[in-house]
């Protein structure tokens, strides 16, 4: 018998379970959208943040930026070493979203990127000023479950979901304990790499649904695809399979090259895709 | 005294409740790499065991290697400081001319146990990387060697070494492109090479089971120190002095000595002194975080971004260190201190006119602090100095320095 978390620990009055209830109802994937926090500057960055919802993003994830990112692809690092220039902190990322919560208070906002930052903050301090501020969730690339514990049981009692990452690499044995620390949804990792290194392979699709189906049975949480998902295809291809679709390094490319607007017109792009992907 | 590190890879020190007051180590990767790590555990705890797998080891280390290495009584210096007697532990006699092979023997030994044929390496002065193009060489293996853009243009002789010798070096220009940086590139690469690659760590940091790997690899170095010691003086020094960038060569030299009564000395890079900021010293200027998978000693800032760090040693040039050390530090059992980079200059000639030997600058730390406690202690005393590697690569280093000093005089 699996061990697995009993339903009333699971948070079903949150943003991320009414968004992915929203989708449902819909009968169509989330589109989960990765912009760093003060990628290129604060200004920016807002702009960009609060005209995502209306572009079709269901979910952001916002980026913490750290000197030493060592599972980011160089999109992601370049980002990180725009915003660390601009005088980004996580303080500072913290504001970034408080501005954004007086004007939505519906799409989830999930931060993601590595621990260090949050050590150096205080981990229980950190915990509460982003519950405080309108955070749904965290992702922390370097926590493993094995390390996660207090962490875990902390942002539980602030009603911060905690997303497990699952790689193509993770063994069954690993997934109990691995899924029970986890609340919001599964960000399942498409490929063994760093972020934007390549793109989703769609020729092996099949055995990808066969894991995200092996994944729904130890726990009952949404899975979203990340990592590799660059376009209207992939994307398609990501929401046939899973409950959500990740895009980072394409749209933080995109800003980089092309700016705020060229962004959203990615993510409308890819929003129409995964919309129409089941239908 | 309990054995560490937990079986989380954790160093901890206890307080007198038993409650743990600061813990060090630990495996802090992406879940990628979660299950390899725990492969490499499970094979390095049944090769420690298997004697074939040590037989072997011990053949290469004596053959091919060159060990054991002299404990080598330095008999001018000692006069020249008119204090404690000075005993060279001389890893510069190695095969490829630093401690670093004894580790990287170890790990592609135990790479090729687990059908793992190609290796990556990460290196700063390039010792390492020449050590692990060595080892790959030897066995028939792939290598290929991360190392900063701007350590590849101040160690130009490791970096033809390496290609020679068959590996393909990357240049990492990310980030402040040093030793730090090669390190996360060889991370991302393991992440994309999860199915084949062995990532030879050449520090007492990274993940578990790596700081205890790489360790028990270089305690070589103190189990022979403490034999040969014994031998020509009949007595366990009073002192062991090391130089500690990640730490390997301090480490492998203080660990057989843990249970005695012997003190220990790391010396971290002071750079440019500790108060302008341009240092390398982890545990003399930084304060405890999350780097390259361990909790550890880190220079960072108030929003937790690692900091650059500066020495004029390649292989010093590290904002971190490895967390047995960062426990031992904090247990007092050792005591850090550091050498500035005109100490290791300075420390560089003396041993040269004195001994005829050119030490590493890197082992030129530990020699300068060694000059110090030397002046201070009893003749009735002994020092080992972990003499860890010879100074051929810093050579462009060294005369642009000392051609500059005497510039100025």
């Amino acid at each position: 018998m699996i061990p697995t978390v009993s339903d009333t620990e699971i948070q079903t009055d949150s943003r991320l379970a009414r968004c992915f209830e929203r989708c449902r109802a819909q009968q169509r994937g989330a589109l989960v959208t990765y912009v760093m926090a003060g990628d290129p500057d604060l200004d920016t960055s807002r702009a960009l943040l609060e005209q995502l919802p209306a572009a079709g993003a269901d979910i952001i994830e916002l980026g913490m930026p750290f000197s030493d990112p060592m599972a980011d692809g160089v999109a992601i690092q370049r980002a990180g070493q725009r915003a660390l220039k601009g005088g980004q902190t996580l303080a500072r990322t913290l504001d970034l979203v408080r501005d954004f919560r007086r004007q939505d208070d519906r799409t989830p906002l999930v931060l993601m990127g590595y621990l260090n930052p949050l050590v150096r903050y205080g981990e229980r301090r950190f915990l509460e000023a982003a519950a405080e501020a309108g955070i749904d969730g965290l992702i922390l690339v370097d926590l493993p479950y094995e390390h996660g514990a207090t962490l875990t049981a902390q942002a539980r009692d602030l009603g911060l979901a905690r997303i497990p990452l699952v790689a193509p690499t993770t063994p069954g044995e690993r997934l109990p304990a691995l899924l029970a620390q986890g609340d919001g949804f599964v960000y399942r990792i498409a490929f063994n790499g760093v972020t934007g290194s390549r793109a989703l392979d769609l020729d092996h699709a099949d055995a990808l649904e066969r894991q995200v189906i092996a994944l729904r049975r130890h726990r009952a949480l949404p899975v979203a695809i990340g990592f590799g998902v660059r376009d209207a295809g992939s994307a398609s291809g990501a929401a046939r399979i899973a409950d959500a679709v990740v895009v980072g390094s394409a749209l933080v490319e995109r800003l980089a090259d092309e700016g705020v607007d060229a962004a959203l017109a990615l993510t409308r792009e890819l929003a129409k895709a995964v919309r129409e992907a089941r239908s | 005294m309990r054995e560490f590190p937990d079986s989380n890879g954790f160093f901890c020190n206890v307080g007198p409740d038993g409650e743990s007051r600061s813990r060090y180590g630990g495996r802090y990767v992406a879940e990628t790499l979660m299950p390899l790590i725990g492969e490499i555990e499970a094979a390095y705890d049944a090769a420690r065991d298997d004697p074939e797998f040590n037989a072997e080891l011990a053949a290469l280390q004596r053959d091919y290697v060159g060990r054991a290495t002299p404990l080598y009584f330095a008999e001018r210096l000692t006069e020249h400081f008119g204090g404690a007697r000075l005993y060279l532990k001389r890893e510069d006699l190695n095969h490829t001319g630093a401690h670093k092979i004894n580790n990287a023997l170890g790990q592609a030994l135990l790479a090729r146990r687990m059908g793992r044929n190609r290796l990556i390496a990460e290196t700063g002065a390039g010792m390492h990387g020449v050590a692990v193009a060595t080892v790959a060489a030897r066995l028939g293996m792939r290598c290929t060697v991360y190392m900063g853009a701007t350590d590849i243009e101040r160690q130009q002789p490791n970096v033809q070494r390496m290609r020679l010798l068959g590996a393909e070096v990357i240049a990492v220009t990310s980030g402040t492109a040093t030793l730090k940086d090669a390190m996360n590139e060889a991370l991302r690469a393991w992440v994309a090479g999860v199915d084949d690659t062995f990532y030879v760590i050449g520090t007492v940091a990274g993940p578990a089971p790596y700081p205890r790997m790489v360790r028990d690899f270089q305690s070589t170095i103190g189990r022979e120190a403490r034999e040969q010691i014994l031998a020509q003086t009949g007595r366990l020094p009073t002192a062991l002095i090391a130089c500690v960038g990640g730490g390997s060569n301090a480490m492998g030299l203080f660990h057989p000595f843990l249970a005695d009564a012997v003190e220990m000395i790391g010396v971290e890079a002071g750079g440019e002194g500790l108060d302008s900021g341009r240092h390398a010293a982890s545990l003399n200027g930084g304060s405890p975080g999350i780097l390259h998978g361990n909790r550890t000693y880190l220079l960072q800032d108030d929003d937790g971004q690692i900091l650059d760090a500066h020495s004029i040693s390649a292989g010093l040039d590290y904002p971190g260190i490895g967390p047995e050390h960062a426990w031992l530090h904090d247990s007092g059992r050792a005591r850090y201190v550091t050498a500035k980079d005109d100490e290791a200059l300075a420390a560089v000639a003396l041993c040269c006119r004195l001994e005829g030997i050119l030490p590493a600058l890197e082992s030129a730390h530990a020699l300068a602090e060694a000059g110090r406690q030397a002046a201070s202690r009893p003749p009735t005393q002994s020092l080992i100095v972990c003499l860890s590697g010879r100074g051929d690569k810093d050579m462009k280093t060294i005369i642009d320095h000392l051609v500059s000093e005497e510039n100025r005089a």
